[in-house]
């Protein structure tokens, strides 16, 4: 289930709370079930509430190992 | 001596004042509404003369073999004023586009209002204001109306009802059954950006956005492609359904299908977002001043130049094609390279959370 | 960086359509549960059957709330707002949902009931602050992605001191439905053909991803722990695909990006701490399963809308033409109920299959139902690209 969405923090705001920034679309968000959370994170954001973290490293290894797959069994083009 | 000035009446407090009920009984309440609000604004000899009635002139086309369009629309938007524009210039544009989608000239409007006891005089002032505008920039005079008030309770502050009558070019004919297999399919813009506009300051969902709603008057548009292209088969607007409710209306209608393809669709990144964060799909979301167009294939090319040669047409694109399809379907070539339906809407698309 | 775009760019779907396309036995079946509505939705949406060879069979699963909600739940939320005049607080998606009597909750506001529609749970409680001569009512689903948002607002409630604010709680819990459709253990018939599953994206950002280790360990069922963009899913069908030619059963994560082993310990605890669990609970097309929803605290006794209104809970069956149970259950396809897009259609749905945008067969009928004799378009090995 779920909609969630990344969206950038912009701001974080009193009362735990911060101002989430998507494509130019703004919305106040709540943060009271993360930790930590600074201007310039990526979180999911579902039903008004900072839900997780989004880690860049492993987004960036996600990929990495995205390209890897879609490269290797075209050259080799065998299946196990 | 009596020290009171002859031939004197006090204004309407426009400020504070409200529509109570004698605004609608045909008394002298009524009659200084109707000066003061109205006819102050949409100033012009047809709506001087005060008749209840509108003479009009015969446009020059029909003795050349253009037809008469008439075309109605009723306009209960909630809220009443958003970002880019209200209700009253709202039905404005609404109207004079119903009648361009016909190919053509919009000569007249009528204007109909049914107004709620209570609702602020201040808010009516500023509604009619910005339908004075929008007709004085579309060069479509408001020529005749009508007034009536219902009890608190029985509207939504203010319903608007307008007429247009317009008068076609010879030779052209449009219409939703005129889409053929291998014709081309064009919107003249961004699509969604209406329908987020208003939603952004609907109740209940706040979030902040710089989009404003497209609503514009598309008849010089219209002007300018029959000009370059008088051929063309089809011309609507993706007003409430948006694109995916429209094209499946013109489907239907001709009996044909319909291939587009996703990353050809031109949907600003605000719009996308805003859906994304609703869970609203952005064919679906309502356009007020935008069009689409299906027309022979090779005169594509030549629309399309044409429609971005005028400024309301700047980010046009083809979007697809018609094809033979007995089942009628709307299929889409996802920007992924998956395909997908473009399915008809049922109700109103509401924002999710699963 | 920002998460979405590179995750739906169309090369890397194409070079991962392939690499599934050469990685499948020929002939061969692989039916992959997805278990979450997020995919379901996601798949249809980006149009992703059509990348994936014949041999992929996506099944969905019951991770949608609004479709294992019992009709008698949609009775209870109506009979709030109607008889006892609360204003009830749902999300958009329960909203035409079909309850006993050719009733719903779009239905009964028309006929003057105050069901109002909010996208947060936090619009319900401002509503409950705004309007302190109402009863003011919440109508809570959802899986565990959605339940702290539940809790941390009930938390907030009671600080308030709030007098007229409370929920109606059905939330359901992940790991004790896919036990529901893999049955007693290791396993039997009504299950077997599901081979390995696509797991939920969110829920795991919450749960994180030990609580799947029973389906290695007591059905060797393959998870794979999945993103909700469709280039995670490509990936974690083709690392399904891997897992069942090798024969291994194991909890793999894809979404590494949010998901990690033990989740958001923050919003568990918070879960935990006004939340506890119900003896058993019926769900839609899944019977009653144990220890697999949630109610309130003891001692937020006085926001369980359950004890502070006498609106009881009542059972009621399923059309008994409606397929939802065994839909959800993966046994049948949309296509296979006999009423499918003839008396049940988005416009007219029977069951909560169809209403929901997540539902099997709503899915299907509005994304799909083109494709039953469409061909993939994915490449076959030796094919020219």
């Amino acid at each position: 289930m779920c909609l969630a969405v990344p969206a950038r923090v912009v701001e974080c705001l009193e009362g735990v709370r911060a101002l989430i920034d998507l494509e130019g679309v703004r919305m106040e968000i709540s943060l009271e079930l993360l930790d930590d959370v600074r201007p310039g994170d990526y979180v999911i954001v579902h039903v008004g509430y900072a839900i997780g973290k989004l880690d860049e490293d492993e987004a960036l290894a996600t990929l990495q190992a995205m390209a890897a797959m879609a490269q290797a069994d075209a050259r080799e083009g065998a299946q196990p | 001596m009596s020290p009171v000035k002859p031939g004197y009446t006090r204004p309407l407090d426009l400020r504070h004042g409200r529509i109570d009920m004698s605004h609608g009984s045909g008394g002298r309440s009524m009659v200084q509404l109707i000066e003061q609000i109205f006819l102050s604004a949409f100033d012009n000899p047809a709506l001087a003369a005060r008749d209840d009635h509108a003479v009009l002139t015969t446009p020059p086309e029909l003795a050349l073999g253009g037809q008469l369009v008439m075309a109605t629309d009723s306009h209960v938007v909630s809220p009443l004023f958003f970002p880019g524009g209200d209700i009253g210039c709202l039905s404005v544009h609404g109207t004079v586009n119903d009648v361009a989608m016909a190919g053509a000239r919009p000569l007249w409007l009528s204007a109909g209002f049914i107004l709620e006891e209570g609702f602020p005089l201040a808010d009516l002032q500023r509604i009619v204001t910005s339908m004075a505008r929008a007709a004085a920039d579309a060069g479509v005079p408001i020529v005749t109306g009508d007034t009536k008030v219902v009890q608190a309770g029985k509207g939504d502050g203010v319903f608007i009802n307008t007429t247009g009558v317009g008068v076609t070019r010879p030779g052209v004919h449009l219409s939703g059954s005129l889409a053929r297999p291998g014709d081309a399919i064009l919107v003249s813009g961004t699509m969604g950006d209406h329908g987020v506009a208003v939603m952004s300051v609907r109740e209940g969902l706040s979030f902040g956005t710089t989009l404003l709603s497209d609503t514009q008057s598309l008849h010089t548009l219209v002007a300018a492609m029959l000009d370059a292209v008088p051929g063309i088969h089809v011309l609507r607007d993706p007003t409430r359904g948006g694109l995916g409710a429209t094209l499946n209306e013109i489907a239907s209608q001709s009996g044909v299908g319909m291939r587009l393809s996703e990353s050809a669709i031109p949907v600003r990144g605000e719009v996308r977002a805003a859906c994304e964060l609703l869970g609203l799909d952005p064919l679906y979301v309502a356009n007020e001043g935008k069009l689409l167009a299906i027309c022979p294939a090779d005169q594509a090319d030549a629309l399309l130049a044409a429609m971005r040669a005028h400024p309301q047409g700047r980010d046009a694109a083809r979007i697809g094609s018609v094809v033979d399809d007995p089942n009628r379907f709307v299929q889409m070539t996802t920007a992924l390279g998956g395909q997908r339906m473009v399915d008809w809407l049922s109700g109103e698309q509401l924002p999710r959370i699963c | 960086m920002k998460y979405v775009d590179e995750f739906r760019n169309a090369d890397l779907a194409r070079g991962l359509a392939r690499a599934i396309t050469q990685a499948v036995a020929p002939g061969h079946r692989y039916n992959l549960m997805e278990f979450c509505g997020g995919h379901t939705h996601a798949i249809a949406r980006h149009g992703l059957r059509a990348l994936l060879p014949p041999e992929i069979e996506l099944i969905h699963g019951p991770g949608c709330p609004v479709c294992v909600l019992p009709i008698g739940r949609i009775d209870q939320a109506i009979a709030l707002a109607r008889d006892h005049g609360v204003l009830l607080c749902t999300y958009a998606d329960l909203m035409r949902v079909p309850a006993s009597n050719a009733s719903s909750l779009m239905k009964a506001r028309s006929q003057g009931a105050d069901v109002r529609m909010v996208y947060s749970a936090i619009d319900a409680l401002k509503l409950a602050q705004q309007h302190p001569d109402r009863e003011v009512v919440f109508l809570a689903i959802g899986f565990e992605t959605t339940t702290p948002p539940t809790a941390s607002v009930l938390r907030q409630a009671r600080a308030l001191g709030l007098r007229n604010f409370s929920v109606l709680c059905n939330h359901v819990l992940t790991p004790p439905a896919m036990r529901g459709i893999l049955g007693p253990a290791p396993g039997n018939e009504t299950s077997a053909h599901l081979h390995g599953f696509i797991g939920p994206a969110h829920v795991s950002t919450v749960i994180g991803s030990e609580p799947y280790r029973f389906c290695a360990d007591d059905y060797h069922r393959p998870v794979v722990i999945t993103g909700f963009e469709p280039l995670d899913v490509m990936q974690a069908v083709l690392m399904l695909v891997r897992q069942l030619n090798e024969g291994r059963a194991e909890i793999e994560n894809q979404f590494t990006r949010s998901v990690t082993p033990l989740g958001n310990q923050k919003a568990q605890a918070l879960m935990a701490e006004v939340f506890e669990l119900r003896d058993s609970f019926e769900w839609r097309g899944l019977g009653s399963l144990p220890h697999s929803a949630l109610k309130l605290r003891p001692e937020y006794a006085s926001f369980d809308a359950e004890q502070r209104f006498a609106a009881p809970y009542r059972a009621v069956a399923d059309a008994k033409a409606c397929e939802c149970g065994a839909i959800l259950r993966g046994e049948k396809r949309p296509q296979d109920c006999r009423v499918f897009g003839t008396v049940c259609t988005p416009d007219n749905p029977i069951g909560s299959c169809m209403v929901s945008s997540e539902g099997a067969c709503a899915a299907h009928y509005t994304y799909g139902r083109f494709m039953t004799d469409m061909p993939t378009i994915a490449e076959k090995p030796g094919a020219t690209a």
